[in-house]
């Protein structure tokens, strides 16, 4: 269970957001939506343990997020603006490297050809498109195994295609235990009943 | 142990497809090192004196030039944060980085050292005992490097700071390794240098990736 307590976060005299609460339980998907600025990105970063809130904590099973012991810490996977391609290797190889990092084993052959990405995955990744970087992306999302996903807007740069099929993935992993906060500016695509939305 | 030889391959991989940045720092060092020659008189012993300082400090500086891409690259396309989040401690994927990194700047320099030694007219006799205290040298200055790369992650242009933060930290090395080199050009017996740079290397190693994998932390934050 993902727990934040009294979030507060201050940007100098600026407060983004303050008594912020929430849980979020197995089979639960929290879309988090506010306009540019609003502290979306920030909220991620905090929930992955990447950044500190000024106030508050949050909790992943009980444990503090900054301080998970490794076996909790497979369990999180964050993908942010940053798609984290090397731009030297290949499609495949940065996805084996993905999979050796989580200790997963790099099972491609599907996974490309349900991204559409069987055509690339010899290429160096400086020769793929937005879209397909993204679609990257989703694939070491999946790699990662991770029970809990944390996606800052996923969708960027996605065709509709590609979108149907996060939206797809999303339901799936919730609907087989699986939590996800999503920041997203379209949450009609993501929500369902008993979608917790956080609003900025 | 699987995750430090998946991280260093990767990096030397990464290394190896821009090879033309490799070679920066070697073209550098051999420029400054045939620059002293040309400057000073090739009469008498003048350059045999200062040879030695000037091999060590050119080393220095050299490896210096490369620094800026031991984790600006990882940090601007989010390899990164990765890196962090994922199940490994961050201190294995840390020293994977820096022994790569060690691998493809310094280990050529020092490698390049035997051959530009001789325009100082430095006895080949003395060449083993020089090369030998770089190598000892060399972790200690990639973890010195390193935790000056890491504490400027935040900064946009970190290359010039670094080098005020980390060379200062370099004389025990300076030091140690010079006198190294001229107890042998002497043929005195060089143990006692040699062995405090590897003790400084013993420290450097497993101290350093703890600071370091700190420093990265706060860096991203």
């Amino acid at each position: 269970m993902l727990c934040g307590r009294e979030l507060a976060v201050w940007r100098g005299e600026r407060c983004l957001f303050e008594q912020l609460h929430f849980e979020l339980g197995s089979q639960q998907l929290a879309l988090l939506v506010g306009a540019n600025g609003s502290g979306k990105t920030t909220l991620l970063r905090i929930l992955a343990g990447l950044a500190l809130p000024t106030s508050g904590t949050v909790t992943w099973n009980g444990v503090a997020v900054s301080e998970l012991a490794a076996e909790a810490r497979r369990e999180v996977a964050y993908r942010g603006h940053l798609e984290a391609l090397k731009r030297d290797l290949t499609v495949a190889e940065n996805l084996e490297f993905h999979a050796a990092l989580w200790g997963r084993e790099p099972k491609l052959e599907g996974l490309l050809e349900e991204l559409k990405l069987v055509q690339v995955a010899h290429m160096r990744a400086r020769y793929l498109s937005a879209g397909q970087r993204r679609r990257v992306a989703l694939a070491m999302l999946h790699l990662s195994g991770a029970k809990l996903w944390l996606l800052d807007e996923p969708t960027t740069n996605l065709d509709g295609e590609g979108r149907a099929l996060l939206v797809a993935w999303t339901r799936r992993h919730v609907d087989s235990g699986g939590l996800a906060v999503i920041a997203t500016h379209q949450p009609e695509e993501f929500a369902t009943r008993g979608t917790l939305m956080i609003e900025l | 142990m699987r995750v430090f030889n998946a991280v260093l391959a990767r990096d030397l991989r990464v290394a190896f497809r821009r090879w033309s940045e490799l070679a920066h720092p070697l073209i550098f060092f051999s420029i400054v090192v045939t620059l002293f020659p040309l400057a000073l008189s090739p009469e008498g012993s003048q350059l045999r004196d200062i040879g030695t300082g000037v091999l060590w400090v050119a080393t220095f500086l050299s490896s210096l030039l490369a620094l800026d891409g031991l984790f600006r690259g990882d940090a601007d396309d989010g390899s990164l944060e990765q890196l962090i989040l994922s199940p490994v401690p961050l201190t294995i994927a840390v020293l994977a980085k820096v022994v790569a990194h060690a691998l493809v700047t310094l280990l050529p320099l020092i490698c390049l050292v035997p051959f530009t030694a001789y325009t100082f007219n430095i006895p080949s006799a003395a060449l083993p005992t020089l090369v030998l205290a770089l190598l000892l040298a060399a972790p200690t200055l990639s973890v010195l490097v390193a935790l000056g790369a890491a504490l400027t992650i935040g900064l946009r242009r970190g290359g010039s700071i670094v080098g005020l933060l980390v060379l200062p930290l370099t004389s025990p090395l300076l030091i140690f390794g010079t006198r190294a080199t001229d107890l042998s050009i002497n043929g005195e017996p060089t143990a006692a240098p040699l062995l405090l740079l590897g003790a400084l290397a013993a420290l450097a190693i497993s101290l350093g990736p703890l600071a370091i994998a700190a420093a990265v932390k706060v860096g991203l934050e």
